[in-house]
């Protein structure tokens, strides 16, 4: 875990005096709102339909337990006792009075953390896969990077004005759990000749023109990383429009351009900006190295879980739907699901929170991991410790098994919560999953990622999910389509529409008429919707979600 | 013949709460809808705005939102302001689990 440095410290404190100062200067009125806004929202805070919202960084989704604790207070003290965590890894507060953020923001900075840029057109919180560190497939933890890149990114003179918002994602895998590939910059770990460096994707992005990230260099190796991106968001700061926000980000940039262009101008701009780094960021990135060194993983007998896997048949399909392999093998990931059925996706309460903190306190060497699917991780786990872990997770209801599965759902806060929304989204959510949890197919329909937007935005990843439901306002009316075929991994893909929107009362039951039609044309139990929307098309599943179209052809 | 004009009130939200409060007839405001001053002229409307926006100290980003006058007064005519003045569908919070709140 980053510990923060003297400076950290100083810096944060000051950069939260200066925003108290600005707040009451907001009060007394000698700053007008068109004056705060931009001060409030490099700070996190945005103003909502019903209230301010906070939105706090979880720099690349690691949190200790101290600091998961006082996620809680927060919440408790401030706020109305939960937290929802984001798809971006952060944690928002929907509640929070603009008089008390300032002593929220004190209250962070007590276990270091902050929520600088969450907001702005600024570089955003750099997230990474929430399996780093632990994962059996990975070339190397790439979180070291990710906050040698916080460090560079925060307060960055150059990039405070940008055309537009910059996300940067990075994993250590082949196995893209981050997303990287809709990202503005997307960076996956490849070790070369016994050198480490990144493959660098840029222009990903989602939002109302969906882009998957196109291969801005196969390799660049550490030594030249930073240069090489600050050259390329140097690039785009120039050349990026900023005529119309729609086409501001750098998607759009690479599109117009084109990506050869593009890679030939920022070769072009690393030559002068490379010779300004002189060793000092990898001098950095070795003290960061330092404070992620994993942990001592203890040695014990496995026996104990093996004995509550063949005689716990709970604990078992637990076991099976929510721990992935470690790279250590007495150890195991465990995915904690704050996707209860009929819950809010990526909600939990403050006691939830204290209770997962005191899970890695007790057990898992003091590490928590927020997931861009909006659940939490406990990286390190020594298998011996499952059952008890399980019995715990039981007592909060947080013990759901069903990572990965049709109620897992990504959902944006739509319109409950969002000035930006067209519709809502959580309701959709909690109403699906607790439609497929009556029909106890979850199970048999295996693998499925549906993920909901409340509007063109994008921020439930529609785009990408195996069934995407954007919610749009038609007419003063909710109205959702559906997209199906998306794909947020390694092998990414912007899902395909399926044809005209359905209400709000007839979305869940349009999604019952498509999932029942995968599970009767798959061509065995092992066959996941993915798979079967690839090898049949878009036809089967548009006949079950418009069966009067198919009876009117007939 | 010009569109008959669409009923409306004055909403903001509030500078400290950040919650929804109307404008009422007497230039304070209100957090229940119903008490809001409905204005039935455009001239009108576009002076109360001019009104509810000096007021820059108590309040943040005023429009005016179409009403429908119902039996006990103006009524949402799209679900966005419907929310507003109830709260989120996922949890009993917001504006719908107060009493009516007096005038502020």
């Amino acid at each position: 875990m980053y510990r923060y440095s003297e400076f950290d410290t100083e810096f944060l404190a000051e950069r939260n005096a200066q925003f108290r100062a600005q707040v009451d200067r907001r009060i007394d009125g000698s700053l007008t709102e068109d004056e705060f806004k931009p001060l409030r929202l490099m700070n996190g805070v945005y103003l909502q339909l019903h209230a301010y919202m906070l939105r706090v960084a979880i720099p690349y989704g690691t949190l200790s337990s101290d600091q998961m604790r006082q996620l809680a207070l927060l919440a408790e003290k401030w706020d109305r006792g939960y937290g929802h965590f984001t798809t971006r890894q952060n944690i928002q507060y929907n509640w929070p009075k603009l008089n008390d953020i300032p002593d929220m923001l004190d209250s962070l900075a007590e276990v270091g953390m902050h929520a600088i840029q969450t907001s702005g057109n600024t570089i955003r919180n750099v997230t990474a896969d929430h399996f780093a560190g632990a994962a059996a497939d990975e070339v190397a933890d790439p979180r070291p990077y990710a906050e040698l890149l916080r460090q560079w990114s925060t307060d960055h003179p150059e990039f405070q004005f940008m055309p537009r918002k910059f996300k940067i994602a990075i994993t250590g895998a082949e196995n893209d759990r981050a997303v990287i590939k809709a990202h503005d910059i997307g960076l996956q770990l490849i070790e070369r000749d016994g050198v480490l460096g990144a493959k660098v994707i840029v222009g990903g992005g989602l939002g109302r023109t969906p882009m998957i990230g196109k291969t801005l260099s196969e390799y660049v190796a550490f030594d030249d990383l930073l240069a090489y991106l600050e050259s390329t968001v140097s690039v785009w700061n120039q050349i990026g429009r900023r005529d119309n926000k729609y086409k501001a980000r750098i998607k759009i940039t690479v599109h117009e351009h084109g990506i050869d262009a593009i890679r030939a101008k920022v070769n072009e701009r690393f030559l002068q900006v490379r010779p300004q780094f002189k060793g000092a960021d990898m001098a950095l990135l070795e003290e960061i190295k330092g404070h992620f060194a994993p942990p001592t993983f203890r040695e014990a007998s496995v026996a104990s879980f093996e004995s509550a896997y063949s005689n716990d048949p709970v604990f078992r399909s637990w076991v099976d739907t929510n721990i992935s392999a470690h790279k250590n093998a007495d150890h195991a990931i465990v995915t904690i699901s704050i996707k209860k059925h009929g819950q809010t996706p990526g909600d939990a309460t403050a006691d939830q929170m204290r209770a997962m903190a005191d899970l890695a306190q007790e057990f898992g060497y003091d590490e928590l991991r927020i997931s861009h699917e909006q659940n939490v991780i406990l990286p390190h786990v020594h298998k011996s410790d499952l059952p008890a872990i399980h019995a715990r997770l039981k007592e909060h209801e947080l013990a759901t098994a069903n990572i990965g599965l049709i109620s897992d759902i990504i959902a944006c806060p739509g319109m409950d919560y969002c000035a930006l929304a067209t519709a809502r989204s959580i309701p959709v959510a909690q109403k699906i999953a607790t439609r497929f949890d009556e029909l106890k197919l979850e199970h048999d329909i295996g693998e499925m990622k549906i993920k909901i937007s409340g509007c063109i935005n994008a921020c439930g990843h529609h785009h990408v999910g195996h069934i995407g439901i954007l919610g749009l306002d038609r007419a003063g009316v909710e109205n959702y389509q559906i997209t199906l075929g998306g794909d947020a991994t390694e092998t990414a893909a912007v899902g395909e529409r399926a044809g005209p929107g359905f209400s709000y009362d007839e979305i869940v039951p349009a999604i019952e008429r498509l999932v029942l039609a995968y599970l009767d044309v798959r061509n065995s139990e092992e066959e996941t919707f993915l798979e079967s929307y690839r090898r049949l098309g878009l036809a089967p599943f548009k006949a079950a979600l418009y069966p009067e179209a198919q009876a009117d052809a007939a | 013949m010009a569109r008959a004009f669409t009923p409306k009130v004055v909403t903001a939200n509030h500078l400290l709460e950040g919650d929804v409060i109307y404008l009422t007839a007497t230039d304070d405001w209100s957090r229940t809808l119903s008490e809001a001053e409905v204005i039935t002229d455009e001239a009108h409307a576009q002076v109360r705005l001019l009104d509810a926006e000096r007021q820059a100290n108590i309040i943040v980003g005023a429009y005016l939102a179409d009403v429908a006058l119902g039996a006990t007064g103006p009524e949402p005519t799209h679900f966005r302001e419907d929310f507003r003045r109830t709260g989120p569908s996922n949890y009993f919070h917001g504006k719908q689990e107060l009493p009516p709140q007096p005038q502020t």
